[in-house]
Order: structure tokens, then sequence, then C-alpha cells
């Protein structure tokens, strides 16, 4: 027994046994993603930057009812109402997400009566200073028009357990 | 020999030494490149692969990067002493190579007694990281350089008896004829490293030792002392620092390339193999040590401070020493000692 274990040593059998493991390791494929190049998969219910969307004719879905301002946790959401001059009809005439304070829990699009308000799939919106992450209307009716059709797909998707 | 002449002769030799020396730092970049690569493949990940085509000029990204941040000196550092540790580890390191013979006649200063200089300039790198332990006045530089100093001087001793042996075999301290005496016509067969196998496997493990590699990097063990004695060090310290770490590790590659594995000769010692040009052999095989030692940093966990001196003064040097005798034994027995009547 002693002498199988010296013998075991004096040759080197663990570093071999795992010289030849490495070496399997080495060859196979990797586990990691090429991140800014390649993204991961992510859900429909995936809950990224907002976007406040419109209705196909361009009109905008928003009507300021306030049940995301008065829905949201960490009260992000601030939201004024008003007439709208043309026509009367009873518009936001601000509507800021202050992106730092958010948490992402998705109980605004959830509250939404008319699907205006939804978190789309985007995560890469970082910036270098705060004052641009605190979203003002233009911009998230933005994001809406650069991500519906995403956000159009997802909601299609999701919308059966709704 | 008048004045002309020794100017042509001192300029010859520094355009040698500067030719010597920007080839061995581009090898050493891209060792590094590849140690971070070989390193990453095994535990599944990608490693460096963004600045350049694969990542190939990531070496030189942190060159720059070093290079141009600000070089921090603690107040109670001895400053001299702090500046000096680095210069001494990263010149003794690039020191060594003046004699490694890359081809036949092709070492920079082909002296008789080649190998007892690597051995003394080798073990002379130790001095940088006590300085620079010491100079940082603080507690894990210290506590790393006592550490390092401890291991490099206990894994001499059985490299010492690993090369008496090759020395034997050989009959001459001169490197290009060691690697000379191993050119017989068995080609890869008839170098050391397969009559004398259990003393290159000594060996390549006390080079990991001497050179602090993993698994022997005590002296730099991140989870206990930081960084050891490079923990006061950034900008160009550091970075001379972590360039005469693996300027001594491809000097140990290099010894091993000529002292076991036939230096620039052809491993097929017959036509179209030996017309391949010996500098490349001689890459190839230290390349083939550096993936090695590469690879254990990827698969063996780091050894306990009384392991490392147990295997250093229990195993290695009583099996050195053996083999020594034995070695010496066989040679007079049969008749094959070099130099013996």
């Amino acid at each position: 027994m002693q002498l199988d274990r010296i013998a075991q040593s004096l040759l080197l059998k663990e570093f071999i046994s795992g010289f030849v493991l490495t070496m399997k390791y080495f060859f196979k494929p990797k586990a990691t993603l090429n991140y800014p190049f390649e993204m991961g998969h992510r859900g429909p219910r995936f809950r990224g930057e907002h976007a406040l969307r419109r209705y196909p004719n361009g009109e905008e879905r928003c009507i300021a009812c306030k049940l995301c301002e008065a829905i949201c946790p960490a009260q992000a959401i601030t939201i004024e109402a008003g007439p709208r001059r043309n026509d009367g009809t009873r518009r936001t005439t601000r509507y800021d997400i202050d992106m730092v304070k958010c948490i992402y829990c998705g109980m605004c699009q959830e509250a939404c009566p008319v699907d205006a308000i939804v978190e789309g799939p985007n995560l890469e919106f970082s910036v270098e200073t705060r004052e641009e992450l605190y979203y003002d209307k233009a911009k998230l009716l933005d994001n809406g028009e650069r991500w519906e059709r995403e956000i159009a797909r997802n909601l299609a998707k999701t919308a059966p357990y709704r | 020999m008048d004045f002309g002449d020794i100017v042509l002769a001192v300029a010859i030799m520094l355009g040698k030494s500067l030719l010597m020396l920007v080839a061995l730092l581009i090898f050493i970049a891209y060792a590094l490149y590849a140690d971070r690569k070989v390193w990453a493949a095994v535990q599944l990940r990608r490693g460096p692969n963004v600045v350049g085509p694969w990542g190939l000029f990531q070496s030189f990204a942190d060159l720059l990067k070093f290079v141009l941040k600000e070089p921090v000196i603690p107040a109670p550092a001895n400053k001299g002493m702090f500046l000096l540790a680095p210069l001494v580890m990263c010149t003794l390191s690039l020191a060594a190579w003046a004699v490694i013979p890359l081809n036949a006649g092709w070492a920079i200063a082909d002296i008789n007694v080649g190998i007892l200089y690597i051995f003394a300039i080798s073990s002379l790198g130790v001095y940088g990281v006590i300085m620079g332990g010491w100079a940082s006045n603080s507690k894990y530089p210290f506590l790393g350089a006592l550490r390092s100093a401890a291991q490099m001087v206990s894994y001499e001793v059985s490299i010492g008896f690993v090369i008496v042996t090759v020395l034997m075999c050989a009959g001459t301290l001169n490197l290009s004829a060691i690697v000379e005496s191993q050119n017989t016509r068995l080609g890869i067969l008839g170098w050391y490293w397969l009559p004398l196998f259990p003393m290159f496997v000594v060996f390549f493990i006390s080079a990991m030792a001497e050179t602090n590699r993993p698994p022997f990097d005590l002296p730099e063990a991140e989870s206990e002392l930081v960084a050891g004695y490079m923990v006061e060090y950034s900008s160009t310290p550091y970075l001379l620092f972590m360039l005469g770490e693996y300027v001594a590790i491809m000097t140990m590659c290099a010894l091993g390339t000529i002292l076991f594995l036939g230096g620039w000769l052809s491993p097929i010692p017959f036509a179209p193999f030996t017309w391949i040009p010996g500098v490349i052999w001689f890459v190839l095989k230290a390349s083939f040590l550096f993936f090695l030692i590469a690879m254990v940093k990827a698969l063996v966990p780091r050894y306990r401070y009384d392991q490392l001196m147990r295997l250093g003064w229990k195993v290695f040097l009583p099996l050195s020493l053996a083999m020594v005798i034995v070695v010496a034994a066989v040679l007079m027995v049969t008749g094959n000692a070099p130099g013996v009547r």
C-alpha cells in the first residue's frame, strides 16, 4: 500500500491525469459569450428600458390616468395631465421617469390599461452622467418608436398569459 | 588592437544585445498572451480577444497602460531602494540571456562557464525581491519577500544537483557544448531528457518554484498576501517586476531546452528536418516548456508553505542527490564518463 502510493507520486500519476483532464477542457467550446458582440437570450417578459408607445396611426396611447404613477413602488414616475390644445383630449403634459430610482419591477406596464408604458428588451442604456437618466416624455416616446417592433412582438407572445 | 577595433567590437556586441533584447521582449509579450489564453481555455473562457485581431496586441496595450500610470511611492518607503529593486530584478533576469545559445554559435557571449553564470545570475534575482519587499516598509511585501527568499534558496539546491548530473554526462560547462554533446544519431531519443528523466521532472518543478510560478507562487499569493512583494508597486516599477519574472521564466524554459531537450538540434536527425534553422527548433522547444508551465498554473492548486519546503528539502534534495550518485556510478562503470581515463 505504502509502496503503491510512493510509486504513484513518483510517477506523477495525479498530475498526468490532471493534465489529460485539463487538455480535454482546453478544446471544449467556450462557456462565455463574447458579450459586446453577441448577447444572451432574453425572454419576451424581459423588463429593460422603458418606452411610451403610440397607436399605429401615430396617436399617443397614454391617456394620463396616472395608474403607473400611483403603483410605482419607487415613486420614480412623475406625470402632469391636461387637455390637449387641438382637440381637448386628456393627455400628459409631462411624463418623467427617474431611471435611477426605478427598480424595474414592471408594475407600471401591468397597471397600464392601454399598454402605453412598457419595459422594452433594451438593457444597454448606460450613460456617463446622472442627468441623462432622468427620462422625459420625448425620450420615452423616442424609445417607443425605436423598439416598437420588438415590444409588439413580445407583448403578442405574452398576451395569452395576461 | 587599436582604439577603432575596440569601438567596433563594442558596437557589434551592443547591436547583438539590442537585437536579442528586442526579440526576447516581443517573445515575452506573446508568452504573456499565450499564458492568459491557455489559462482561459482550460477554464472555458475566451481570454484576451479585443485588442487587435484575436487580442494579439493585448500585451502591448498592457505595457502602455503600465507606463502611462502614475508611479506611487509610499511615504514610509525607502525611495532609492524602492526604485532600485525592480531595476535589479529586471536587469539580472535579462542579463542571463547573454550566454544562452539560440543556435550553433549564436550566443552573445559564448563563455566556458555559461551554466555557472546563469546559475549565479538567477540566484541573484532574489535580491530584487528582497529589496522590493524590504524597501516598501509594509507588512505584506515583507512577508512575501521573506517567503520568496526562502523558496528560491531551497529550490536552487536541487536545481544545482540537476545541473551537476547533466554536466557529468556532457563533461563541459559551456552551454553550446552541452547542446552539442546531445547531438547523436538518435535524435530526440539521444537528448538528456530520456536517460535523465527524473532529473528533468525535478528541474521542471524546481524551475517553477525558483521563478515563483504557480503552484509555488506563495510570495505573491493573492488570497493571503495581496500581491506579495509587489503590493506597493505601481506603474513602470511594477511592470519591471512582472517583466523580470517572465524573463526569468523564459530563462528557465531556455535552460531546460539546452540541458534536456537538445537546444537547437532537430528532433529527427536527417535531411528535411535538419534544414529547418536551429533557432526555430529552440523557440519551439522553449515554447513547449512554457506551455507546460502555463498548463500547470491552470491545473494545480497553490501549495501550502510547509508542503513547499517539504517538497524542496525532503523529496527533491535526496532524490537529486541519489541521482547524482547513480549517474556518476553508471558513467564510471560503463566507461562513458567524459574526460575520465
